[in-house]
């Protein structure tokens, strides 16, 4: 029999294990570094998990698991068939899915005496403040930058540490920011990168077992953090190359300069982060280069024509294994070195997946004196929806 | 002094995909100088317009950051380890 917290019910009102949960934690309370003192403080612990994807996923797994009595979730992304090769809270099932109702429904089945509560909405200085206050421990599983200095400002306007995690590729990173006297995420990162320099995930690719590795890194550091025990990550910046599997850590230190959490702060309310990112609206690249385009079916139907069009492939090797058009493939950062391949004479349509790369070939090529060269628009992701669907696209 | 620079992985691209360089620097701003001259495009990733180093790199003597140190001017023991750590977002 199962004792099931209601919803309503504070955690802090039940300060005792019931039966069934002195055997689901029998593991934690043979431990003396854990004991029945330690899952007391995990049950009446309240964790806010900013993100359920790729590091949400192994945090609410490993927090649900370990007992942590409240669990918030705050994200507002619906179930994409991409998210399954790293997001593994969700079934392929979940697709088209709220992410927070499957992931609410994975962790319930995993542990359902602890309290979830669910926030669908994207994090802003409007509702930041009091969706955080009430949690004890608040962990970054965010993917954007603006997102990750409000979770900053505001876990250090609300005095509460902020478990951080972040990924690129095959390297990750993690730390702990807000305890007494101890650094900031803007310690540590001043400033963001400007919008389109650093990809996201869908356009830089992620190793997908890393966000699990360092989600975990996180789930274990909170947990520290509840229990009491162990050395915390704060004021160390860990550092993690999965393909050399190698962990490194960097010092970090307060800077007593810092706006937000510094000896004279000048950042004393929550600020507008997309601004402050150098973006407006919806985190996005770069503005894409203005350029003469060809829509897909156009260049099919020329094709078919027979007219002497020259095809050029700007993607990576690997990517022409996925797909073709059997293009001349010259990746974007060989184009400046072996423009001289191609003949400016002829008319050349130049493609990547999207649009996006292509488009900058095109701009460069127009600038060094072609003159008749479109982009495909959209790329071969558009060919395929548009002219040849059995081209997969990625 | 022989060092060798850690590149991360977002910086690799403009560094000829190496993951590490060696050169022979007597401080901190030598040895990027050394690596910018080497990889012209990385210049503009690690340094703005006015010529100092982004807000969004670190630079670490092995495990302290050259801002608790003396910046650019911090020197080098042999066999140091540079690092330049950029700040990444994906989750």
């Amino acid at each position: 029999m199962t004792t099931k917290l209601e919803p309503n019910q504070q955690s802090t009102s039940e300060p005792k294990l019931s039966k069934d949960e002195v055997l689901r934690y029998s593991r934690h309370l043979i431990m003396p570094e854990v004991g029945m003192d330690g899952q007391l403080k995990l049950k009446q612990a309240k964790v806010l998990l900013i993100g359920t994807g790729g590091l949400g996923a192994p945090l609410g797994l490993y927090l649900a698991a370990a007992g942590v009595g409240r669990i918030g979730l705050v994200d507002f992304d619906v179930v994409d068939f991409t998210n399954l090769q790293r997001q593994v809270t969700f079934a392929t099932s979940d697709v088209g899915r709220s992410k927070l109702a499957a992931a609410k429904e994975r962790l319930a089945n995993l542990n359902p005496g602890i309290q979830i509560d669910t926030y669908e909405t994207k994090l802003n200085s409007e509702n930041a403040l009091d969706i955080l206050r009430p949690y004890d421990i608040i962990v970054d599983g965010t993917d954007n930058f603006p997102t990750r200095y409000l979770v900053n400002d505001a876990c250090i306007l609300l005095g509460k540490p902020n478990v951080y995690g972040s990924i690129f590729r095959f390297e990750g990173q993690a730390s702990v920011f807000g305890v007494p006297g101890g650094p900031c995420y803007r310690c540590l990162f001043a400033e963001p990168p400007p919008p389109g320099l650093v990809p996201s995930c869908a356009e830089g690719g992620v190793l997908g077992v890393l966000p699990g590795i360092i989600g975990s890194i996180q789930a274990l550091e909170t947990i520290k953090l509840i229990l009491g025990s162990g050395d915390s990550l704060a004021g160390r910046l860990l550092l993690f190359d999965a393909l050399a599997m190698r962990f490194r850590e960097v010092k970090l230190r307060r800077n007593p300069e810092c706006p937000v959490c510094g000896d004279h702060r000048t950042i004393t309310k929550l600020i507008d982060y997309e601004q402050f990112c150098g973006i407006r609206g919806e985190e996005a690249p770069a503005p894409a280069v203005t350029v003469p385009e060809i829509e897909p079916r156009e260049l099919k139907a020329r094709l078919d024509r027979g007219d002497n069009v020259f095809i050029l492939d700007v993607r990576e090797p690997h990517e022409v294994q996925i797909c073709s058009l059997n293009g001349y493939l010259i990746p974007l950062g060989d184009i400046p070195r072996r423009a001289s391949e191609l003949d400016s004479a002829r008319e050349i349509v130049v493609h990547c997946r999207s649009g996006k790369r292509s488009a900058e070939a095109v701009d460069f090529l127009r600038k060094a004196g072609f003159r008749k060269i479109w982009n495909l628009k959209g790329g071969i992701l558009a060919w395929s929806d548009q002219v040849d669907p059995s081209v997969p696209k990625y | 002094m022989s060092v060798k620079i850690l590149i991360p992985t977002p910086l690799r691209p403009y560094a000829g995909k190496e993951d590490c360089v060696k050169v022979d620097a007597r401080s901190v701003g030598e040895a990027l100088d050394l690596l910018t001259g080497r990889y012209a495009e990385l210049r503009k990733h690690l340094y703005s317009d006015d010529g100092r180093l982004r807000n969004f790199v670190n630079v670490y003597v092995n495990d302290e950051d050259i801002r608790s140190l003396q910046k650019e001017k911090t020197p080098l023991h042999e066999g140091d380890t540079i690092s330049i750590i950029p700040s990444i977002a994906g989750g």
